[in-house]
């Protein structure tokens, strides 16, 4: 026999045996899996976020297969008619929800808010906030090392160099809430989305007494509780000097915008306002202007 | 050939610009500020209001449980406000606020200089007198002294290991205690081995301190059981564990294993002093000596403080804030705290004040890590840092976890041996805090 028919004769041999092995574990070994977890990882978006609270979309899959409703189940990520199908498959109804968006609270841009001191260890929020109170006299604000930026796997979130605060783009922010898990001074908030994406909230999480609070941010919360008397819908809560607005109760009529002295509470994505008679003061104008055009390039 | 620890450990400049600078009071603050937290532990609560008068030694915060400490006035007069203030951590802290008036001390207290060396008390009572002082560990981390007086039961204590070694640059704020008071010193080492029920104790001592170990030899000639060790200068030679290992050769287990384990306590020599303060003169922990330092300094100094001076008002003493200043420190360069500000109290914890020029503080930009190991070799605990940090990176706390973070003394050897100037310690403090959480969240589960 020639050298080559020997060769591919016992290589084929041993190909032969090994598949039959590997069959034969492969019948042996076999695991019964629901199908219908291929099928939801197959609509699931696959950016494995962990928004949804479970490692991965694979793991988000299998926990609606197993669970009894889809209540507490959700891809932050997806629109309702994914879950919809979803909720198909697994048999389950599924909750309608509102779609949210993640909201820095914090305007105390370089303007505002004046570098006392720098620092120079780790850019990292984390370390910074763990071994100083800031660059500012702010203990509560915006770090400006970017954790929320490295956390967004959606390239949704961008620190703005000129004010050093980070900026949500809103068309690709998926509200999975990893920003808002990063932020050791949990300055990132999912807020409600509506149709036309206005949103009127308090641009500060300072709870330091007004005068405090002012000498650190001329754009901080002083705790005056102007925007709570103003408030027709009782939205607005006021504690710890701090002024909160719910946003499952405010219909967005703006009235504490114009009553906050301090212009901390921000109204974005509204058109122009007619021009007033009475011309705001000069110097507080700049103050809450360049926030609101930052969102508004960005929607 | 003296002894020293075995791996690890690098050998910065010493710079020990005060070693010849005898300890000068310092003048009284207007107001004084005193935080809640100077200690490791439960913060103290306040037992004064607004509004009281207080006596130099009046206890104005309480123990806020077993691992705490009080905190007493270091000033008479009236108690301005219970506020925050910016301490050496760089966080907004609850403190109480005392306006001076006058320097009228506690009757109890006995001012007097005279050297006491009878000592009629048992051991209960030694450790009852250090706790009412409010007396913690003054090396730096600030241990509540009575909590490390009183081992675990299952741990047999053969050796009272005195930290005289001040490897830190720049301080020299325990050299001149040991050079000023070394009869005190003696007598606070035979109560604390009386509290402890022991007889053995050992100070430790730099050899760049060729007076002090000179000096204390002398008087411990005619004291039994006491020895002066000279040690090799090595930093970080006043940690605990690298201590115990250069005097015993015992090696301390990692965590939760104590220097007790291995049958040690370690007290700085500060606070040996404390002690015999408190225990013989009934005096609580309300002044210390602080070093103010810096190359550019006009008159760098060792300064007697009350706590809770403001930092700017020593630093005048001293000859001002030099204008070059870059940094401002809270202890030593290697270890030391930067202040946001000059209004921090000096606390406790305030070994020292360093103003460093800013071509020396300045932190150039970070490279990337060259697998070069330089901090692999000077880390003394054996850990391997640029693993730890990247593994924080990437917040892989179980990594952390398994390659020993808890053991981190955070000496800081790593950091300043790195060529690429990465920010090691900085990252290594972040996943210890986080693991240090995980590990006392497992421990309440179970």
């Amino acid at each position: 026999m020639s050298p080559i028919l020997t060769a591919i004769l016992v290589l084929g041999a041993i190909g032969l045996i090994l598949g039959l092995v590997l069959f034969l574990v492969a019948k042996k070994f076999h695991v019964d899996e629901d199908p219908r977890v291929g099928q939801i990882i197959e609509i699931l978006p696959g950016a494995n976020c962990g928004g949804c609270g479970y490692p991965g979309c694979a793991g988000f899959a299998q926990a609606c297969v197993n669970s009894d409703s889809m209540d507490g189940l959700k891809c932050s990520v997806c629109k309702s008619e994914v879950m919809q199908q979803i909720a198909a498959i697994t048999g389950h109804a599924v909750q309608e929800s509102l779609p949210k968006v993640a909201v820095v609270r914090c305007n105390g841009s370089c303007q505002n808010r004046p570098r006392v001191n720098t620092y120079d260890g780790a850019r990292s929020c984390a370390v910074a906030a763990l071994q100083t109170g800031g660059e500012t006299g702010c203990f509560y604000g915006c770090l400006g090392c970017g954790d929320c930026v490295s956390a967004c796997k959606f390239d949704a979130i961008h620190m703005d160099p000129e004010t050093g605060l980070p900026v949500v783009d809103q068309d690709k922010c998926t509200a999975c809430g990893a920003c808002a898990k990063a932020c050791p001074r949990n300055i990132i908030e999912l807020r409600n989305r509506n149709k036309l994406d206005r949103r009127v909230y308090v641009s500060c999480v300072n709870k330091d007494k007004g005068p405090v609070a002012k000498k650190a941010c001329s754009a901080a919360c002083i705790g005056c509780g102007k925007c709570v008397k103003a408030c027709p819908f009782e939205a607005i809560s006021l504690e710890n000097n701090l002024a909160y607005i719910d946003f499952e109760k405010c219909r967005l009529c703006r009235k504490c915008v114009d009553e906050c002295p301090q212009h901390t509470i921000l109204a974005v994505n509204f058109p122009p306002k007619k021009v007033v008679t009475e011309q705001p003061a000069a110097d507080a104008q700049p103050t809450v202007a360049p926030a609101q055009d930052q969102e508004q390039k960005n929607s | 050939m003296s002894n020293t620890f075995k791996i690890g450990g690098v050998h910065p400049n010493p710079s020990k610009l005060t070693a010849n600078r005898a300890i000068e009071p310092a003048a009284l603050p207007v107001q004084a500020v005193f935080p809640l937290s100077q200690h490791i532990g439960a913060p103290a609560v306040p037992c004064v209001a607004k509004g009281d008068q207080v006596l130099v030694g009046t206890v104005i915060a309480q123990p806020g449980g077993f691992m705490s400490a009080a905190i007493h006035s270091s000033v008479s007069g009236k108690v301005a406000k219970i506020d925050t203030v910016i301490d050496a951590s760089g966080q907004r802290k609850p403190a109480i606020f005392i306006d001076v008036q006058g320097d009228e001390w506690d009757p109890s207290i006995d001012r007097s200089t005279t050297l006491v060396q009878q000592l009629n008390l048992t051991k209960e009572e030694i450790i009852e007198r250090i706790k009412n002082a409010g007396v913690v560990g003054m090396g730096g981390a600030c241990f509540p002294t009575h909590v490390k007086l009183c081992p675990p039961p299952t741990c047999k204590i053969d050796t009272l290991i005195i930290n005289a070694v001040e490897c830190e640059p720049y301080l020299t704020a325990d050299h001149r205690l040991m050079l000023e008071y070394p009869d005190q010193i003696i007598v606070g080492v035979r109560i604390i081995m009386k509290a402890l029920g022991i007889d053995r104790a050992v100070i430790g001592i730099e050899e760049n301190k060729p007076d002090a170990i000179e000096l204390l030899q002398r008087k411990v000639m005619m004291v039994s059981g006491i020895e002066v060790m000279p040690l090799k200068m090595k930093y970080p030679q006043g940690g605990e564990k690298q201590l115990i290992e250069a005097v015993t050769g015992r090696q301390v287990p990692p965590p939760p294993a104590l220097p007790a384990n291995v049958g040690c306590v370690v007290q700085n020599v500060g606070t040996v002093y404390a002690i015999y303060e408190a225990v013989i003169k009934n005096k609580p922990l309300i002044e210390r000596i602080v070093t103010v330092t810096g190359d550019s300094v006009k008159n760098p100094c060792n300064l007697k403080v009350r706590m809770g001076t403001p930092v700017s008002q020593i630093i005048e003493q001293a000859g001002g804030m030099p204008e070059d200043t870059g940094k401002l420190l809270s202890g030593g360069p290697m270890m030391g705290r930067p202040l946001l500000g000059a209004d921090a109290p000096v606390v406790k914890g305030t070994s020292g004040i360093l103003m460093l020029p800013e071509k020396v503080a300045e932190r150039r930009e970070e490279r990337n890590c060259i697998r070069c190991a330089k901090c692999v070799d000077a880390c003394p605990m054996g850990l391997e840092p640029y693993k730890l940090a990247t593994a924080t990176q990437q917040q892989d706390w179980e990594k952390c976890e398994q390659e020993w973070i808890l053991s981190c003394i955070e000496c800081g050897c790593c950091q300043s041996t790195c060529p690429s100037r990465r920010p090691l310690l900085d990252w290594i403090r972040l996943s210890k805090n986080k693991v240090n959480g995980i590990v006392r969240a497992r421990q309440a589960k179970k």
